[in-house]
């Protein structure tokens, strides 16, 4: 393999900046502070195993609610005007490039005891009730903060598609509810399957929205992994096999997706 | 059925308003409540020019945003060119390095970064976590995505072109800066902005490798531990509509009439 020189720079910084880091949150994992080689991290690791669970089901339930709300949103837009498609693309990218911090701030105030939400309840004349520092609270940051990113593949993949095929399944005889279960819908899987990744990843990682609207009762892995490094008890050993716990559960999850969705699908080049 | 779909459209994107509006609304509010409305003031706007805290974070979010981006597009410019050039899986090679940091949960780049940049400065004495590792991290997950703007639009211009242009006496660095670079343009100004957008929005990744220096968004998560200050809305809304126009340049430099496409992977 001959390297050029004009991807020198490029390689050796990301040689430096990418690869010896994930090394080094390998070796951690195996190591400690007082021994060489040792698996004590992973037992220690395997205590949590409660928090780790609770990541995941949180994240797949907000995956899931935002497939539910961003399917039908994604091929909605996909059925306007090629002006009003780009309109509402452009304001469904703008919440995406603010503060994520920013928006979950303002959702504390929304939900808090004397907050707007009940605030409006109450004027309604129905009594107020807790809505913060409960899980529904950290799936409702999730699916706000990650909507647009099962939006935006889903009806980048509806826009693709050809519309000749549709037409050819209509002059075939298919109705309406049929061309979109037999064409439409197989045809956007991988839509959904980058829908997935870009929601699931960062939510079963976040340790900001847990924090925010958890109130610090809900424990995720990311909250695991802050505390090793930056908290009170710190390890970056169980920190970094927290990590590579982490990485492993989103390799295993999201290539699960991506069978499921393989087998439907022969044309990759679909998405992005 | 026009009409149902029509109003989802409009309850989603009122969903993902609602909160920001209310912030905006109430960085206007004559006094500290989150919920009453007391009056219209601008005084949040001016006590924020007064805190020096916020304005240091500012200066440091803004040198690390510019430099790291200017870094990760010069970087991003060259790399581009040698994928171009390259063989089949030279170029396999490359492009999965760059899928890295796009794959990795923030989370987890931040996390071995920080392990780096501790172990380095331990040993070493280099790397003190501050502004230097924050414009490498910063640079770091800025650089696939001025790479993934700037190849598309290397890729579609003609190097029948740059031949000519060294036919007609040009060396391959002229040839280059005058014929290739000028038309390559809007792809490197697209990845500047969308590197800097990125970098002044990082938390996570600043929060592992910053030390004790301050960016914009550190500051804000502090303050939102500490105490509720609607100084914190008006920062909000100033930092949303920095992002709007930012955006909209971005947007506007796109051919007109083609659906946007997704930036993100």
């Amino acid at each position: 393999m001959k390297i050029r020189w004009s991807l020198m720079p490029y390689s050796i910084w990301m040689l430096i900046f990418v690869l010896v880091p994930m090394s080094l949150v390998f070796i951690f994992s195996f190591t400690s502070s007082s021994s060489g080689f040792t698996f004590e991290n992973i037992v220690e690791a395997g205590k949590y195993s409660s928090v780790f669970l609770r990541s995941i089901v949180l994240g797949a339930v907000s995956t899931l609610i935002c497939l539910v709300l961003g399917y039908p949103a994604a091929y909605s837009i996909s059925k306007l005007s090629v002006k009003r498609q780009n309109v509402f693309i452009m304001l469904l990218m703008i919440p995406m490039w603010t503060s994520f911090l920013l928006r979950t701030y303002a959702w504390m105030t929304l939900l808090e005891y004397n907050g707007l939400i009940n605030k409006f309840i109450s004027f309604l004349g129905f009594s107020k009730f807790n809505m913060i520092n409960t899980p529904g609270a950290v799936v409702l940051g999730m699916v706000y903060n990650f909507l647009p990113y099962m939006i935006l593949p889903i009806y980048t993949v509806l826009t693709k598609i050809d519309k000749k095929v549709i037409e050819a399944a209509e002059d075939l005889g298919a109705g309406k509810a049929k061309v979109f279960t037999k064409v439409i819908f197989p045809l956007s899987i991988p839509g959904i399957i980058s829908g997935f990744t870009m929601v699931f990843v960062p939510s079963v990682s976040t340790f900001i929205i847990s924090k925010m609207l958890g109130g610090g009762s809900i424990l995720v892995i990311g909250d695991l992994i802050e505390m090793q490094f930056l908290g009170n008890t710190y390890n970056p050993y169980l920190g970094s096999c927290i990590s590579l716990i982490l990485m492993i559960i989103i390799m295993i999850c999201t290539g699960i997706m991506n069978c499921l969705g393989s087998e439907n699908v022969k044309d990759e080049n679909l998405v992005m | 059925m026009k009409i149902i779909s029509k109003i989802y459209i409009y309850l989603i994107f009122i969903f993902l308003y609602l909160p920001i509006f209310v912030f905006m609304i109430f960085s206007f509010n004559n006094s500290k409540s989150r919920v009453l409305w007391h009056g219209f003031t601008f005084k949040w706007y001016l006590k924020l020019f007064e805190n020096q805290e916020i304005l240091s974070a500012f200066y440091n979010t803004l040198i690390i945003g510019g430099v790291s981006a200017c870094i990760a597009t010069v970087l991003g410019l060259v790399a581009s060119i040698g994928i171009v050039k390259s063989k089949k899986l030279t170029k396999k090679v490359i492009m999965n390095l760059t899928n890295i940091p796009l794959i990795n949960p923030e989370i987890v780049t931040g996390v071995s970064l920080m392990l780096m940049f501790v172990f380095l400065y331990k040993n070493l004495g280099i790397f003190k976590p501050g502004l230097i590792t924050l414009i490498c991290a910063h640079t770091t997950f800025c650089l696939p995505y001025a790479i993934l703007s700037i190849m598309p639009k290397l890729r579609q211009t003609d190097s029948n072109i740059y031949e000519a242009a060294q036919d007609l006496g040009c060396n391959q660095m002229q040839a280059f800066f005058k014929v290739v670079l000028p038309q390559i343009m809007p792809g490197i100004i697209t990845g500047f902005i969308m590197s800097f957008t990125m970098s002044i929005d990082d938390f996570v990744i600043s929060y592992f490798t910053g030390g004790t220096t301050q960016t914009l968004p550190i500051t804000v998560y502090s303050m939102t531990r500490k105490m509720v200050s609607p100084e914190i809305n008006a920062l909000s809304s100033m930092l949303f509509f920095t992002v709007f126009i930012l955006l909209l340049i971005v947007n506007f430099r796109k051919e007109k009439g083609k659906p946007l496409g997704v930036h993100k992977m």
